[in-house]
C-alpha cells in the first residue's frame, strides 16, 4: 500500500478555527488570525526536530509548554501551536504570543489523539 | 552599505534565548528579504543562540547585513569543544537535563546550523570558548 491509497483525503487547507473546534481546544492568543489556513501539522516535544521542518503553512502540536516552543515556532514561520495533554500557556508565553502573532491553542487531548483527529480530517504530515 | 547589530547573551538564561534571533528576523522582514532566506538565517542563528545559552557563560552575537549576504559571528566564553568533528555529528550532545527539558540537547543544533548556512566556520579552544561564523547569501 502506498501513501496515495490511504482512505483519508488530504485535500490540504484547514482553517485554524476548525483546528481548534475539532480538538475541543481553547484559543488563548491570536484569535484575530483564526481564519488563517494551514496545510501541514508536525507533532513533537523536541524543538530541535521542529527546527528542521522545511515546509510552510505548518502548525505545531506539542506538550512542551514553555517560551522556547514559541521562539521555535517564530523562527520556523509556524503560525499556530496546539498545546496538547492539557498543558497551560503561561503569562510569559502569552506575552510572546501577542508579540509574534502566533495562534496559541490549549487542548485537553493526548498528542496521539489530537494528531489523529487532524490527520483524519485532511491535515497533511510534513513527511 | 553594511548594517551592523550586536547582542549579548547570558549563559543559562533560557527566558531570553531567541531574543536576538527575533530582532534579526524583524530587521530582515523590514528589508524585504525573501522569507525562505530569513527562515534559514533565523533558524541557524536561534540554534546557535540556544547553544551559547546552554553551554557557555556568556557570549556576543554580531550580525552584518549587506546587499549580498547576512553574516553572523557568535563568540562565547565557555568550556569550548574538545572534539569539533564529534560535536558536528548528528545526535552527539553534552547537554544537561535542564537543556533537554527546554526541548533541545538532542545533538542536532550544529548540523542544522551547517545545513541552513552557505558558509560555516567553527573554532574552539577548551577552557576559553567557541567562535561560530555563519553566512547566508541573500540571492540563493
Amino acid at each position: 500500500m502506498d501513501n496515495n491509497s490511504t482512505s483519508i483525503k488530504h485535500s490540504g487547507n484547514m482553517k485554524l478555527k476548525d483546528v481548534a473546534e475539532m480538538l475541543n481546544g481553547r484559543v488563548v492568543s491570536g484569535i484575530e488570525h483564526i481564519d488563517k489556513e494551514v496545510e501541514f501539522a508536525f507533532s513533537s516535544d523536541l524543538m530541535s526536530d521542529v527546527l528542521t521542518v522545511q515546509k510552510d503553512n505548518v502548525i505545531l502540536l506539542t506538550g512542551l509548554a514553555n517560551v522556547q516552543a514559541l521562539r521555535t515556532a517564530e523562527m520556523s514561520d509556524i503560525s499556530c501551536i496546539v498545546f496538547v495533554r492539557n498543558k497551560k500557556v503561561s503569562v510569559d508565553m502569552l506575552k510572546l504570543g501577542k508579540e509574534s502573532g502566533i495562534v496559541l491553542i490549549e487542548c485537553p487531548s493526548s498528542m496521539f489523539r489530537a494528531s489523529g483527529v487532524l490527520f483524519s480530517n485532511g491535515l497533511k504530515p510534513v513527511y | 552599505m553594511t548594517m551592523h547589530f550586536e547582542y549579548k547573551i547570558e549563559g543559562g538564561d533560557f527566558t531570553r534565548a531567541g531574543y536576538a534571533s527575533s530582532q534579526v528576523k524583524r530587521s530582515l522582514k523590514q528589508l524585504n528579504v525573501d522569507p525562505k532566506v530569513i527562515k534559514r538565517v533565523v533558524v541557524a542563528l536561534y540554534e546557535a543562540e540556544v547553544n551559547v545559552v546552554a553551554h557557555a557563560y556568556s557570549g556576543i552575537i554580531e550580525v552584518y547585513i549587506d546587499t549580498e549576504k547576512i553574516k553572523m559571528i557568535l563568540t562565547d566564553k565557555g568550556p569550548g569543544i574538545s572534539n569539533i568533528e564529534l560535536a558536528m555529528e548528528m545526535g552527539f550532545s553534552t547537554a544537561t537535563p535542564e537543556v533537554r527539558e527546554m526541548g533541545f540537547g538532542a545533538g542536532m543544533g550544529l548540523p542544522n546550523i551547517k545545513k541552513n548556512s552557505d558558509e560555516f566556520k567553527i573554532e574552539s579552544e577548551v577552557g576559553i570558548g567557541t567562535k561560530l561564523e555563519i553566512v547566508v547569501f541573500i540571492k540563493q
